[in-house]
């Protein structure tokens, strides 16, 4: 089983249309999973059947008793993230401030505080018109621990894989390099970079590899709209000699992309021509 | 002022609206733009300004002294982060996991675990002619944006006052780091592609912003592609659409090669100049 995670670094580099593309391609060999929790939007493509949904618990947040509360201050005094404030003269949890660390929990003289498990999101197993199982999550709003959830998503996605014996795993990752990429990242086999030619996409791609360095993974670029700058996009390639990436494949600038979406569609359902050979022969040495 | 500009989806323009609508309006006021999206931070990559400030940004960690410890486990039980954890006759602390909540340090019986500083960024402050600007960045490996995020909006009250009209470049998304950069803001725009991903995540967006009680308006990114379901969206929910930024291979190439837009194309000046117009009618108003 190989575990292939694509990211970008910036966003809206069409890392999510592609992936939906080798989700079409692998077809009945793969598991997918959508690990850009943040802002799920791969469902869009896939036509997910949403079989089987759960609930997912993470973390905790405080909560005062009024009637126990002796209003001695300790809980708001000890609270490092402006938590705890004096509402109509009662201490009250500010719940998108609170982290859930238990704090005050520890210092209140008369246990007027509890701390309540959150429900951050949901998750799901789906089947979708590509023949693959597809795991997917949507995170609460404001939620934190999306780490988690991405975590829970991929583990559930090598589980399905195990048991089903397929051959890979594509998982579409996050962007940025905080601990969504970092969850993403962590056991895969083969991270697929996409970028674009622009001074921004190139400055993620250098921050965003930084991090897959560390994790020992070997990495494979495609550059996207890439005929928008030559410069840039040299300087992309440059880079990736440098640091032995396989220079996977060059998409066009190409408002196909944007039309296929439009219409619920994979590139490679919507295009018949050059854009989807460029896919299936990218996806070909991708697996 | 405080005006955040935030998204949802990633590459929808966020950072194209934020230098430029920067850059505009320093033509004629005090302007601080500030790029919070500390992961990836690309403002800075347009606004070529002078350095004036540099330092390095800290989180606070528990440190374990072995020589104080008298091994009760405390710190273990109190951490909800798996931070600090006891092995035999060790304590080990994670760094990555530590929300610098002080609990396993101050209720430690005995001391043996002060909260030292560890590294977790850097902030740069640039000048460029009327405008400030100010960019945090994030140590590669640190998990962690929110704590940086709060640090440069705690520096930005600090060092400029409320003359400034205060822009913020939020990171994509809708979970903690989006919360923490858009949580003091006055007014929140929201800049989105009209298609199925841009409006799938300008609801989540919106949703996020209610829960936040905030003020927000849409802005439309490279309208003429896609379809009409953004438009028909913020009509259905009476949001307002402050403008609609024309989709234009010639804004994509400037963008990729760091240049402002606003000066080149006249089409996309007048959609800034109405943009800035309703943002300064809103501070008159004294919108809160």
């Amino acid at each position: 089983m190989k575990e292939i995670v694509i990211i970008s670094g910036k966003g809206g580099t069409g890392k999510t249309s592609i992936t939906a593309s080798f989700a079409m391609l692998g077809g009945k060999d793969i598991v997918v999973a959508d690990c850009d929790v943040d802002a799920a939007d791969m469902h869009l493509l896939m036509q997910p059947d949403w079989e089987k949904s759960e609930d997912f618990y993470s973390g905790v947040i405080a909560e005062i008793d009024q009637e126990k509360c002796v209003k001695c201050g300790n809980c708001a005094d000890v609270c490092r993230f402006s938590a705890i404030p004096i509402i109509d003269k009662k201490y009250v949890v500010n719940k998108l401030n609170c982290e859930g660390c238990g704090y005050c929990f520890h210092v209140c003289p008369t246990d007027a505080i509890t701390m309540k498990e959150q429900n951050v999101g949901k998750w799901y197993i789906s089947n979708t018109k590509a023949d693959n199982v597809m795991v997917h999550a949507r995170l609460g709003i404001g939620a934190e621990n999306s780490g988690k959830l991405v975590a829970k998503v991929k583990n559930e996605a090598k589980r399905i894989a195990k048991e089903t014996d397929k051959e890979f795993i594509v998982v579409d990752g996050s962007p940025g390099i905080g601990c969504p990429v970092v969850s993403s990242l962590s056991g895969a086999d083969f991270v697929v970079l996409v970028t674009e030619p622009t001074v921004s996409g190139l400055h993620d791609l250098k921050r965003v590899y930084q991090l897959v360095k560390k994790f020992n993974i070997s990495a494979g670029c495609i550059i996207n709209k890439s005929d928008l700058n030559t410069k840039v996009a040299r300087q992309i390639e440059k880079f990736l000699r440098e640091e032995n990436i396989i220079h996977i494949s060059d998409l066009p600038y190409d408002e196909t992309f944007t039309k296929a979406m439009t219409n619920g569609q994979t590139i490679v359902e919507y295009d018949d021509a050059n854009l989807k050979n460029i896919l299936v022969n990218s996806w070909e040495k991708i697996k | 002022m405080k005006i955040a500009i935030a998204s949802g989806k990633g590459g929808t323009g966020k950072t194209t609206l934020a230098v430029n609508l920067a850059s505009f309006l320093a033509e004629s006021r005090k302007v601080v733009l500030c790029d919070l999206d500390v992961e990836e931070p690309n403002s800075g990559l347009f606004i070529k300004g002078k350095l004036i400030h540099r330092e390095d940004k800290f989180k606070m960690i528990p440190e374990w002294e072995k020589d104080k410890c008298t091994l009760c486990g405390h710190c273990q039980k109190v951490c909800n982060f798996h931070a600090v954890i006891q092995l035999g006759d060790q304590i080990m602390v994670f760094p990555e996991l530590c929300h610098s909540c002080y609990a396993c340090s101050e209720l430690c019986p005995v001391d043996a675990l002060p909260m030292i500083p560890q590294k977790m960024g850097e902030l740069k402050q640039f000048k460029k002619e009327g405008l400030s600007f100010v960019e945090s960045r994030l140590d590669i490996g640190q998990e962690q944006a929110v704590p940086l995020i709060a640090q440069t909006r705690e520096d930005l009250d600090k060092n400029f006052d409320d003359d400034f009209i205060k822009l913020f470049d939020a990171p994509p998304g809708t979970s903690c780091p989006v919360i923490e950069a858009t949580k003091d803001a006055d007014f929140v725009i929201l800049i989105t592609e009209p298609t199925p991903f841009g409006l799938h995540d300008l609801t989540l967006a919106v949703d996020t912003m209610r829960e936040l009680e905030k003020n927000f308006g849409v802005i439309v990114n490279r309208h003429g592609i896609g379809n009409n379901d953004v438009l028909t969206y913020c009509q259905k929910k009476n949001i307002p659409v402050i403008s609609k930024l024309p989709n234009d291979r010639r804004i994509a190439e400037l963008y990729s090669r760091g240049s402002l837009i606003y000066q080149k194309i006249p089409e996309f000046k007048k959609q800034l100049v109405n943009i800035a117009d309703y943002l300064l009618k809103l501070q008159e108003e004294g919108i809160r």
